[in-house]
């Protein structure tokens, strides 16, 4: 079950946007995703959704799998869907069902507002897909750099964003190992009513925090081990480089950007 | 009650790009009252094909067969309790599963999930703790107010509490001190002879395996490498380094005291009680 979800996983591959610099890549989505919004019309769609293809075509990653990603949001894309054909009362009137009535621009809006999502799931998994984690918050820490002259702790906000991305997949091992220790005694989490289904998940939360709370205690006693103490006098094992692909994406997108003003109606 | 895999493969995220063959082609068998040991480098496949053994994966080929019943891919598997109640597994540092607030309630989890009445799972703790070596006093306090070796017995204790009629044992005594080791070893030994329990061990230790397992299974790389008596297994020690493996340090040290003596021992020695008792007789001899 949780071998499916795509979300936060990394998939090494040697590609042009597996290459690029996190910062760029970060900028990028925040861009775009800013951008998204500007498209209203069937062209600025199709446009924005040859962009999105074209940089899924550059980072190998196989279409296939980014759609089976997207199934557990699937529902959630279904749901507005249904909301703004069921509820936006704008141009002609196409169908009623009992007291429902549906109406042109409804249909249209939904469709608009689900490709929406599409692309913006499409974009952020490309990223995490193409970036090891930790680069990511690299990216980000290199970012929020200029924050630190106002005294906002970046570094070890970075830090503890790297820390909780690296656990993630340990968590999960760790409640896949703790689920079958229980299951081999008998726990069943699959069926019964919905109290005992909650109650059947005690057995798991417990151990799942005590070991994280031991873990996060191993973990401080060996960064103190080794002497960390924050950003202070720190310098950089991974250094981060703007290239000239990076410098190109960013214009590719300005492009991008300029092109969906103009054709946005 | 009889265990048998037959050309069993499993592949973890299978579908995905993560995609990774993780067994193939495992067949062997778990007979019943059998001591079987599963021995093999690390990420061999043993925990893989261990989870086989009461259903809590599927092959998606081949079919495992344990007592009358038969799992195979494709089917749809209901009611698995009874499967669940007959083959315990204990996993590798089983001190993580503790969640109760007495140890006692935690080693009753067991057994009242396959309806066992309050009372006589409590009965069942009180054995259970009691084969493990702790004691009684135990059962009222916190699993978390105690040591790491003795949430460990609590743990095993709370799978033997199931009386299951197989009981497959994942690295049971990793880290455990030598002394808790040999006593828990010897307490499941008993456990396989006395009570006509059928023992699964999974372990690292050459010596565990030569001392208590009637057969031993090698993995090596997702597949069974060999099958066979302990004691032919380990009179092969080229076949065994082979696959990262090693003989035990008793055989070891015999195969050193032959290239001394310029001629073989009798047989191969398990165990260092064997090894002094051929090497007394060879003493004997001279005499």
């Amino acid at each position: 079950m949780m071998e499916k979800l795509i979300i936060g996983r990394y998939l090494p591959a040697d590609s042009v946007v597996h290459g690029m610099d996190p910062r760029a890549k970060l900028l990028f989505i925040f861009i775009f995703v800013l951008i998204i919004f500007l498209a209203n019309n069937p062209v600025t769609y199709t446009l924005l959704g040859a962009f999105t293809l074209f940089a899924v075509f550059l980072s190998k990653v196989k279409l296939r799998f980014l759609v089976n990603g997207l199934k557990p949001v699937l529902i959630l894309i279904l749901f507005t869907f249904l909301l703004h054909v069921f509820f936006t009362k704008e141009g002609d009137m196409i169908a009623r069902i009992g007291f429902l009535t549906i109406y042109e621009g409804g249909v249209i809006k939904g469709v608009f507002i689900s490709l929406r999502f599409f692309l913006l799931i499409f974009v952020t998994s490309l990223l995490t897909l193409t970036t090891p984690p930790i680069s990511v918050t690299d990216g980000i820490e290199s970012l929020f750099g200029p924050l630190r002259k106002i005294k906002v702790p970046v570094h070890e906000l970075a830090l503890m964003m790297s820390i909780s991305l690296r656990f993630i997949p340990t968590l999960l091992d760790e409640t896949d190992k703790i689920m079958k220790a229980q299951m081999a005694r008998g726990a069943d989490f699959s069926s019964g009513s919905i109290p005992d289904r909650v109650k059947a998940v005690i057995p798991l939360l417990i151990p799942l925090f005590v070991s994280a709370f031991k873990r996060a205690e191993e973990l401080a006693v060996a960064m103190e081990a080794r002497g960390y103490k924050g950003s202070e006098g720190r310098t950089k094992y991974r250094l981060l480089h703007w290239s000239l692909r990076d410098t190109m994406a960013m214009l590719l997108l300005g492009a991008l950007s300029a092109a969906l003003f103009m054709l946005r109606s | 009650m009889d265990i048998k895999l037959r050309e069993i493969e499993y592949r973890y995220a299978a579908g995905t790009p993560f995609e990774r063959s993780a067994i193939a082609d495992v067949t062997f068998d778990i007979p019943s009252g059998q001591y079987v040991a599963i021995i093999g480098h690390t990420g061999s496949g043993k925990s893989t094909v261990l989870q086989h053994l009461n259903v809590l994966l599927k092959p998606l080929k081949g079919e495992v067969q344990i007592g009358n019943r038969t799992v195979s891919s494709g089917r749809k598997e209901k009611n698995l309790k009874d499967v669940r109640r007959r083959v315990g597994i204990v996993f590798q540092f089983p001190e993580h599963q503790l969640f109760e607030e007495t140890v006692e309630k935690d080693i009753c989890f067991g057994p009242m999930n396959f309806g066992v009445m309050e009372e006589d799972a409590k009965k069942r703790a009180r054995a259970a703790i009691q084969l493990v070596g702790l004691p009684e006093e135990v059962l009222g306090k916190s699993p978390f107010d105690l040591s790491g070796g003795q949430m460990r017995r609590v743990a095993i204790a709370g799978v033997l509490a199931m009386k299951p009629d197989v009981l497959v044992l994942d690295e049971p005594t990793a880290g455990l001190d030598p002394r808790g080791r040999q006593d828990m070893m010897d307490m499941f030994a008993k456990l396989q002879k006395e009570n006509g329990m059928t023992c699964v061990l999974v372990t690292h230790s050459m010596e565990d395996a030569a001392r208590y397992a009637d057969t031993i299974v090698i993995m090596h790389k997702g597949r069974v490498f060999r099958t066979g008596a302990a004691r032919d297994i380990f009179s092969d020690a080229g076949s065994l380094t082979d696959v990262g493996l090693d003989v035990p340090e008793t055989v070891r040290f015999q195969r050193l005291f032959e290239q001394r003596l310029g001629r073989p021992l009798g047989k191969v020695c398990l165990t260092p009680e064997e090894l002094a008792a051929e090497v007394g007789r060879l003493r004997g001899e001279q005499s």
